[in-house]
C-alpha cells in the first residue's frame, strides 16, 4: 500500500477547477476517507459533508469519477482506475463550494410532491392495525429506507434536461404515501405528481435505480405513480 | 398544460404504442411474406385495392403514428431545445395533422 493515489478534487464554485492531490492508499480505504485526508493533511480549506460516516444518513454523496456515489460506503479498491480519483460535487444540483451543494431545490420538491404524511386520526383513536403482508404495506415497504442522499437526482438525466421535474427521491416517498393505508393525502398528492414535472417526465432510464446505494427502485416507485394516476384520471377523479 | 391533460397525453401515447406494436409487426410481417413470395407491384395492388380489412387496418396505423409521434416529439422539444408552451403544442398539432394527411393519403393511394 505504499504507492499514492492521484485524486482531482473540485474546487470552488460552478466556475472552478479541479485540483490535483496526492494521497496515500490504505487497507480498506474509503473515498470519504480520502476527502478526509485531504481536508486534515493537505489542504484545511476544502469544504466536504458529510455526518454519521456508516451510510445512514444520507450527506457525504458525491461525484466518484463521474458516478453518483455515498463515499462513506465507497472503497477506493472498487472504483479507483489506475490509482486514479475523480471527485467532485453532486451533478443536477447548485454547487455552494467545492464538494458542497445546495440541496434545498432537491428537498423543496419533496416538499412539492406532497411528501409529508397526512394523517386523520387523533391521539383518542386506536392504533391503525396494518398488516405487514398486506400489497400496498409491501409495495410502500420497498421504498420507505431512503437516506435524502441525493444520488438518484444526480444520476438522472430527466433532472438535467427538465429542472422543473421532481426527481426520483420526492416521487419515491410519494409513492410509499400514496401506498400508505393511513394517509389521507390521496388525490391531492396524485395532482402533484403527474403531469410534465412529474411522474410522467419519467422515460424509465432507470439510472436511478441503478445508482440507489440503499437499492431501493425509484423506477418502480414512478411507474406505480403513473399507474395510480392513470387509474384516477380514467374513474375521472382527477 | 393542465396535469389532467398531461396524463392524458401519457395514456394516449402509451394506448398508441400499444397498437403499433402490433401493427408495425403485421406490416413487417407482410412485407417479408410479400417480397419472399415474389409478388410484383401490381400484385400487391391487386390484393390491396377494394380491401376494407387492408384499408381499415393502415387507417389504424395511421391513426396510431399520428397520436404517438408529435407527444413524443413533444418531450424531445421540450427537454433537448427547451421549448415549452402553447407554441410548441400549436406546431405538433399542425405536425399530427402533416403525419395524418401524408399517411391517408398513402393509404387511400393503395386502397382507391
Amino acid at each position: 500500500m505504499a504507492r499514492d493515489l492521484k485524486v482531482s478534487v473540485w474546487r470552488g464554485g460552478a466556475d472552478g477547477a479541479f485540483q490535483s492531490f496526492d494521497v496515500p492508499r490504505e487497507a480498506s480505504q474509503t473515498v470519504l476517507d480520502v476527502v478526509t485526508h485531504i481536508q486534515r493533511a493537505l489542504d484545511p480549506t476544502l469544504a466536504y459533508r458529510f455526518a454519521c460516516r456508516v451510510g445512514m444518513c444520507g450527506s457525504c454523496a458525491m461525484m466518484v469519477n463521474g458516478v453518483p456515489r455515498w463515499t462513506c460506503r465507497t472503497h477506493v479498491d472498487k472504483v479507483a482506475q489506475q490509482d486514479e480519483l475523480t471527485i467532485g460535487p453532486l451533478r443536477n444540483l447548485p454547487i455552494i463550494r467545492d464538494l458542497v451543494t445546495d440541496m434545498r431545490e432537491f428537498f423543496d420538491k419533496w416538499a412539492r410532491a406532497k411528501g409529508e404524511f397526512r394523517g386523520h386520526a387523533t391521539r383518542k383513536d386506536d392504533f391503525a392495525k396494518v398488516r405487514p403482508d398486506s400489497p400496498p404495506r409491501v409495495q410502500a415497504n420497498a421504498g420507505i429506507e431512503c437516506i435524502g442522499c441525493a444520488v438518484c437526482y444526480a444520476a438522472c438525466d430527466v433532472v438535467a434536461w427538465n429542472p422543473q421535474y421532481l426527481g426520483p427521491a420526492a416521487l419515491n416517498r410519494a409513492w410509499t404515501l400514496v401506498k400508505d393505508e393511513r394517509d389521507r393525502g390521496g388525490l391531492e398528492r396524485l395532482r402533484a405528481v403527474a403531469g410534465d414535472a412529474g411522474c410522467h417526465a419519467c422515460h424509465s432510464h432507470v439510472s436511478c435505480t441503478e445508482r440507489c446505494p440503499k437499492k431501493l427502485s425509484p423506477t418502480a416507485a414512478i411507474a406505480g405513480l403513473k399507474r395510480e394516476v392513470t387509474k384516477a384520471v380514467l374513474h375521472g377523479d382527477l | 398544460m393542465t396535469f389532467r391533460g398531461e396524463a392524458r397525453l401519457w395514456i394516449a401515447q402509451r394506448a398508441s404504442a400499444a397498437v403499433l406494436a402490433v401493427c408495425v409487426a403485421v406490416h413487417l410481417v407482410t412485407i417479408v411474406y410479400a417480397v419472399r413470395s415474389g409478388l410484383t407491384a401490381a400484385e400487391i395492388l391487386q390484393r390491396t385495392r377494394g380491401s376494407i380489412a387492408w384499408f381499415a387496418f393502415y387507417s389504424l396505423f395511421v391513426l396510431a403514428v399520428t397520436v404517438h409521434a408529435p407527444i413524443g416529439l413533444r418531450s424531445v422539444l421540450s427537454e433537448w431545445l427547451g421549448w415549452r408552451g402553447r407554441a410548441r403544442d400549436f406546431a405538433l398539432l399542425l405536425f399530427a395533422a402533416f403525419l395524418g394527411w401524408t399517411g391517408m393519403r398513402a393509404v387511400l393511394g393503395v386502397f382507391a
